[in-house]
């Protein structure tokens, strides 16, 4: 039939998309490593792969975790991806058993009404054809939630939408051009026919009434087609690809591959995976306390993607792991911005337009110069001790927390030895955080020799800096614990003895110490057996940054000072007595940000230690540490 | 070394301080402060050398530093640039607001950039 040429369009887009889906995703199975290979391999022939189905079903059709932070979000979401997975199920079906012959190609399903426009008048097939009325029904809904969410974000709690290329915006206008142009296209077919459920029915007699259906019916296909080859030749190149490639990233994750420390055919997966939805802008507290709005993470994967020139936004983030909490994807955007940060610098490239389909473009490992050298520091010499108290760089900035601490340790009767009493030498994170690693492993080496030799069984650190350093790049015997941790140690041995202060006190939850260490219960602990504790707005795993991260390498004093009084703001809403933390370098950004009294947990317990201060149980152990740290 | 050479009989001989603004290199300062314009915020006073954690174990003055980045003194700046630790108790100890880990970054950027001839 000449007339059925209007399908080829639709054709040509679906069997184009098919075959690069599936070279795409063979080249990136190819550049994995030989270990993450079997991972997959093995994830795709054993148990994972059940829990593979489960999520794609749970999060890429019903969006489970868009629904729970905005059910309208969430709704909008479900409504076109598992009502468009329903629709072409279902009319896959439908095709299948009142077509002419079964096992048909995927047009016929996608135009079923135009081959058979007489279909469906009577008994089951007039039922069927409801329910393939009700999912477009389903759809055209969600599509009518997207467009207003595009004029109004704020409807569906998000502030900020993400900016569009054009291409995005292309791919964008002929996905929302597809489902109204079917509606009326079934209409229009089922006008002239007196066929179609209760909305084509309804829609297409009313139409066919004033206009020529018959005449109109050809164009609606057309535009039907069209829209739908548009969106499929363009979507390697949008964000749109995030469909497909997202499933593969599933699978990937279930079969236990992990973002390493350099680029791989995992990170450029999860940068294809990206949906640019922008839930990332929303929860940034650089967009909604200090007003920057181009540097969240949707726009460095996007940056990613498209190879664009992003040292600037690589360095602007506050490195806090909101965004990784939020992400509807599950993409490790805080590791992804860790790796960017150890290139080296990069050649400016310009992509045009169809380089950006390339096949085989990879994203190389550019090793980055070592600037730093820290050759001068001398080894030093051994001093053995059971416990090492290392205070950190931040914590000699806030001498009452060292206070603080010496008075619990020595109450509780800890033999200890104070590593870096006259000052020690930073941890590395800080190195880390910017990038030079190697340099870092420097520093990571020189503390570790100290470490080593005392022969220490406890490490404690007043800094969650070091803390998460420490646990995660160190290779230590010892155990390594956080104050808040050692000091519930201590309250649950028994060793040390507290009052109970009558105050009412916030806990604020340092990001390296909350969601970088999953630190959440020892802190509260500690905290309710002195004081009294309020929950607050926003905590735990959504708990705000400060303001003062160390991760920032660009941000401007005046706009830290922003986010450090937003946060203060929202922490303090109840009006508590005293706002407490359990980071050096929190507590210093925020007795600068609120009126409120602002305490290291250390300090809390101390205050409530009973007065005066009970000297050590075995005063002679404290006079051996003591000769031995002076000596 | 030469400062050492000269010190005979207990006195010394201070290198000239002079500043010759016709031969001094002002490309890094230039490039520091379009990098991190808070640097031109700096009243030299001193904090950020007083809280140096890198500062404890090796001459590193970030106090200097400006200054060298300021007159061009390159080969100092060469020097110390590489000794810092990035541990970042300068800037919350700066009065000024500098946000002198960048500072330090920008000057290892700008002098690296200097010696590939890209300034």
């Amino acid at each position: 039939m000449s007339s059925d040429i209007f399908i080829w369009p639709f054709n040509l887009g679906l069997y184009f998309i098919l075959i690069y889906s599936v070279v795409r995703s063979t080249i990136w199975f190819r550049n994995l490593s030989r270990a993450d290979k079997l991972r997959l391999q093995r994830g795709f022939f054993g148990m994972p792969f059940m829990q593979s189905i489960r999520e794609i079903f749970m999060e890429s059709l019903l969006h489970r975790r868009i629904f729970k932070k905005n059910p309208v979000l969430g709704y909008m979401h479900m409504s076109l991806a598992f009502g468009w997975f329903l629709l072409i199920v279902f009319g896959t079906i439908e095709a299948d058993f009142f077509g002419e012959r079964h096992l048909n190609p995927p047009s016929h399903a996608i135009f079923f009404r135009w081959f058979n426009p007489e279909h469906g008048t009577t008994g089951l097939a007039s039922l069927y054809g409801h329910w393939m009325d009700f999912l477009l029904a389903f759809i055209l809904s969600g599509l009518l939630l997207a467009i207003f969410k595009r004029f109004i974000p704020g409807m569906m709690g998000m502030k900020k939408t993400t900016r569009h290329t054009w291409t995005d915006r292309i791919a964008l206008t002929s996905l929302w051009l597809i489902f109204p142009s079917r509606l009326l296209a079934e209409s229009f077919t089922c006008g002239v026919h007196g066929s179609g459920g209760f909305l084509t029915g309804n829609l297409g007699a009313a139409l066919s009434s004033l206009l020529p259906a018959a005449d109109i019916a050809p164009y609606f296909w057309w535009l039907y087609s069209l829209s739908l080859g548009t969106f499929f030749f363009l979507l390697p190149v949008t964000r749109y690809f995030h469909i497909p490639v997202e499933l593969l990233l599933i699978f990937m994750r279930n079969s236990g591959i992990t973002t390493a420390d350099r680029w791989s055919a995992y990170t450029e997966v999860q940068t294809h995976a990206c949906s640019s939805c922008g839930v990332c802008i929303s929860v940034c507290q650089m967009s909604r306390a200090a007003g920057i709005n181009d540097m969240q993470s949707t726009y460095f994967v996007k940056g990613l993607r498209n190879e664009r020139d992003i040292a600037a936004i690589t360095a602007n983030c506050l490195m806090c792991g909101r965004c990784d909490e939020v992400c509807p994807v599950g993409i490790e955007l805080g590791p992804l911005r860790l790796i960017e940060r150890r290139q080296g610098e990069r050649p400016a490239t310009m992509l045009s337009f169809f380089d950006r389909y390339g096949l085989t473009r990879r994203r190389e490992h550019i090793e980055r110069e070592q600037t730093q050298s820290y050759s001068y520091l001398a080894p030093e010499k051994e001093q053995p001790a059971d416990v090492l108290f290392f205070a950190g760089c931040m914590t000699h900035l806030t001498p009452s927390v060292i206070v603080a601490m010496k008075k619990i340790l020595d109450s509780a009767g800890v033999r200890y030895r104070f590593m870096d009493e006259q000052g020690g030498v930073c941890c590395g994170r800080p190195l880390m955080l910017a990038g030079r690693d190697r340099e870092a492993r420097e520093l990571i080496n020189h503390n570790s020799d100290i470490i080593w030799k005392s022969g220490a069984k406890t490490l404690v650190t007043s800094c969650p800096i070091c803390y998460k350093v420490f646990r995660e790049s160190y290779y230590l015997e010892a155990q390594v614990m956080h104050h808040s941790e050692f000091i519930n140690l201590l309250i649950e041995e028994g060793s040390l003895r507290l009052g109970y202060l009558h105050r009412r006190v916030v806990y604020h939850d340092p990001c390296d110490l909350g969601r970088g260490s999953g630190i959440y219960d020892e802190p509260r602990a500690v905290i309710s057996y002195v004081a009294e504790l309020q929950s607050v707005a926003e905590e735990r795993s959504m708990s705000l940054c400060c303001g003062g991260s160390l991760g920032n390498l660009t941000l401007s004093s005046e706009k830290r000072a922003m986010i450090a009084a937003d946060t203060a703001r929202t922490l303090t809403q109840s009006a508590p007595d005293e706002l407490i933390t359990a980071c050096p370098l929190c507590k210093k950004t925020f007795v600068q940000a609120t009126e409120t009294r602002v305490s290291d947990i250390a300090e809390l317990v101390a205050a409530a230690l009973p007065r005066p201060v009970r000297k050590t149980r075995s005063r002679a152990s404290l006079t051996a540490v003591k000769t031995a740290t002076d000596g | 070394m030469s400062e050492q050479k000269s010190n005979r009989f207990g006195f010394a001989i201070n290198r000239s301080r002079a500043i010759n603004y016709d031969t001094s290199d002002r490309k890094v300062r230039e490039y520091v402060t379009l990098r991190e314009p808070s640097f031109r915020l700096c009243f030299a006073c001193g904090g950020c050398t007083a809280a140096c954690t890198a500062g404890q174990h090796a001459p590193f003055n970030l106090r200097r530093m400006n200054t060298c980045i300021r007159r061009g003194e390159l080969d100092t700046l060469r020097e110390e640039v590489t000794r810092c630790m990035l541990c970042g108790k300068c800037l919350l100890v700066c009065p000024r607001g500098v946000n002198t880990r960048n500072v330090v970054s920008a000057t290892a950027e700008a002098l690296r950039k200097l010696d590939r001839n890209e300034l």
